[in-house]
């Protein structure tokens, strides 16, 4: 469903040269599939993940959903960052109504409602971003971005600021509500655990420019098990393809 | 209500300067008590003190009567003024300068500073000019104004505006350009029209900085009238400092900086009192504060 065909991605630096992110990326993620890219630092997995959300254009290479071309944002694809990102000034209700400002009034009111049900956070609809703790700021972004109804959801480390408590309840809730609804995640994340538990295929990046360097499926059943024996062999073979050394 | 509970919060003696910089208004406790309704109005106290003090100084005849005048002195002079109806014509033709001044600047700098925060060529080829001019002391420009103005309002207005214009402009433009990438590229994603991510996302993001900047051009404004009532006006508070000079009456100066303390401190607190609506969001933040809820 969502193609990546010979991405690159070149930036210009401030002092004439250029800085190259990603180069040949080819990726085909299916529909309803999860897919996490992993990488050490550096290695371009924001970036690539923002050229799919429409934010950068490639330098190279294209970006395809059902053979259409990506060319800027679309309501198909919503993204959630590592930073709530919610509106300071505005109130929970408002903040989410943001992304469907687009729809008709009822419609809105209906879709609001609907997403803060699934985030748990109706009774917080009226409440200021500062009155709420990160994990649940972080829910209040990832319902705004469902309020879309996007066919692909993007994660750009999306729990990474949380404590670790909030992080596994918080990939827990995302995997029911992936469950429930019928779209496609790619997420980037540094937390091979994470990884291990979302993902149905793990992408490892590597060098300067990131190239795909490694695909892992995750053949295992969910729920899964962060102890149990497969995750932790799996999370040993990415680390060495990683090559921290 | 609102109107007297910013009056206490301004008269509660916490520092301008950090009320300007923070802009973010704090709400004490709702009184319950006589000690707290005392507490309503500790700001006057040092004010009162020092009227205290410097009658008694005069009664005893520490400074010379012709230098420095008691509270009563004044108060008569004013008095003196107010029923010939001199009083309230000076400090009506004052008030319209700083009005008039305030109004073009803010026009200007409001303008300006949305068109430079916005655009980075305007920014580029209008900055260096502006900053420049910026650089030229207040009072150097009296002269030309003259010149090119006249003696009468349109110089005196333009100099206050000149003095309006800069903390505004600044403030405006760097708050927009400060204003936060990472939430305009939300709107991006959620595909936000200019006009919504003007009136959703821009606005509200600068609108702190840019009441700063209005308050700090306000107080410029009354710094600036002072300047060009001085040079030269036949009405004014400004005028009635001079006159008081002139005429050996030191009692008609102090009147007049005590009318403009009163004046410019009033003049703030309407202006806070009028943009608090504006900052409603901080406001809430401020009083929910200590209660953060939890996941």
């Amino acid at each position: 469903m969502l193609e990546l065909a010979q991405v690159d991605k070149t930036f210009a630096t401030r002092k004439g040269a250029s800085h190259a992110a990603v180069a040949d990326i080819d990726l085909s993620v299916g529909a309803h599939e999860i897919v996490g890219l992993v990488g050490t630092s550096g290695c371009g997995k924001s970036t690539l993940l923002r050229i799919v959300s429409g934010l950068e254009a490639p330098s190279g290479g294209a970006v395809t959903i059902d053979g259409r071309r990506i060319a800027g944002p679309t309501p198909e694809i919503a993204m959630v960052f590592q930073e709530p990102r919610l509106m300071p000034w505005l109130s929970v209700t408002e903040n989410v109504r943001l992304a469907l400002l687009d729809l008709p009034r009822a419609e809105q009111q209906r879709r609001i409602e609907e997403v803060l049900g699934l985030v748990g956070l109706v009774g917080f609809s009226e409440a200021l971003p500062q009155q709420l703790s990160g994990g649940m700021a972080q829910r209040v972004a990832i319902a705004r971005a469902l309020a879309r109804r996007p066919r692909i959801l993007l994660l750009d480390e999306p729990f990474s600021a949380l404590d670790s408590f909030t992080r596994m309840k918080l990939q827990d809730h995302l995997l029911a509500l992936w469950e429930k609804a019928n779209f496609t995640m790619v997420f980037v994340t540094h937390d091979l655990e994470e990884a291990v538990i979302l993902a149905d295929r793990i992408v490892v990046l590597r060098g300067q420019p990131g190239r795909v360097r490694e695909v892992f499926p995750v053949g295992l059943p969910r729920p899964r098990r962060r102890a149990a024996a497969e995750v932790q062999a799996l999370k040993e073979e990415i680390t060495l393809s990683l090559d921290l050394s | 209500m609102a109107l007297v509970e910013t009056q206490r919060r301004r008269s509660a003696g916490r520092e301008e300067a950090a009320a300007l910089a923070a802009s973010v208004p704090t709400s004490p406790p709702a009184p319950t008590g006589l000690l707290d309704v005392i507490g309503r109005f500790k700001g006057l106290f040092l004010p009162v003190l020092l009227v205290i003090l410097w009658e008694a100084a005069c009664r005893a005849e520490i400074f010379a009567e012709h230098l420095v005048p008691s509270p009563l002195a004044v108060l008569a002079e004013l008095q003196y003024l107010w029923d010939r109806g001199e009083l309230l014509t000076h400090v009506w033709v004052t008030l319209a300068r700083v009005a008039a001044g305030f109004f073009w600047g803010t026009l200007a700098a409001t303008v300006l500073g949305a068109a430079t925060g916005v655009s980075r060529p305007l920014r580029e080829l209008l900055d260096p000019t502006l900053q420049a001019l910026k650089a030229v002391p207040s009072l150097a420009w009296v002269p030309l104004f003259i010149l090119w103005f006249g003696i009468f309002e349109t110089s005196k207005v333009t100099l206050i505006a000149v003095g309006v214009f800069f903390p505004i402009y600044l403030n405006l433009m760097s708050a927009i350009q400060d204003s936060d990438r990472k939430l305009v590229e939300v709107a991006r994603i959620y595909r936000l029209s200019t006009w919504q991510l003007l009136r959703c996302v821009l606005v509200p993001a600068t609108l702190p900085a840019y009441v700063v900047g209005l308050r700090a051009g306000l107080a410029l404004g009354w710094m600036f009238v002072i300047a060009a009532e001085l040079m030269g006006a036949s009405e004014g508070l400004g005028f009635l400092m001079i006159d008081g000079q002139m005429t050996g009456h030191p009692a008609i100066i102090v009147g007049s900086l005590i009318l403009f303390a009163i004046l410019g401190k009033a003049s703030d607190a309407l202006l806070a009192f009028a943009t608090r609506p504006l900052l409603a969001w901080q406001d809430s933040f401020a009083k929910m504060e200590g209660g953060r809820a939890n996941a």
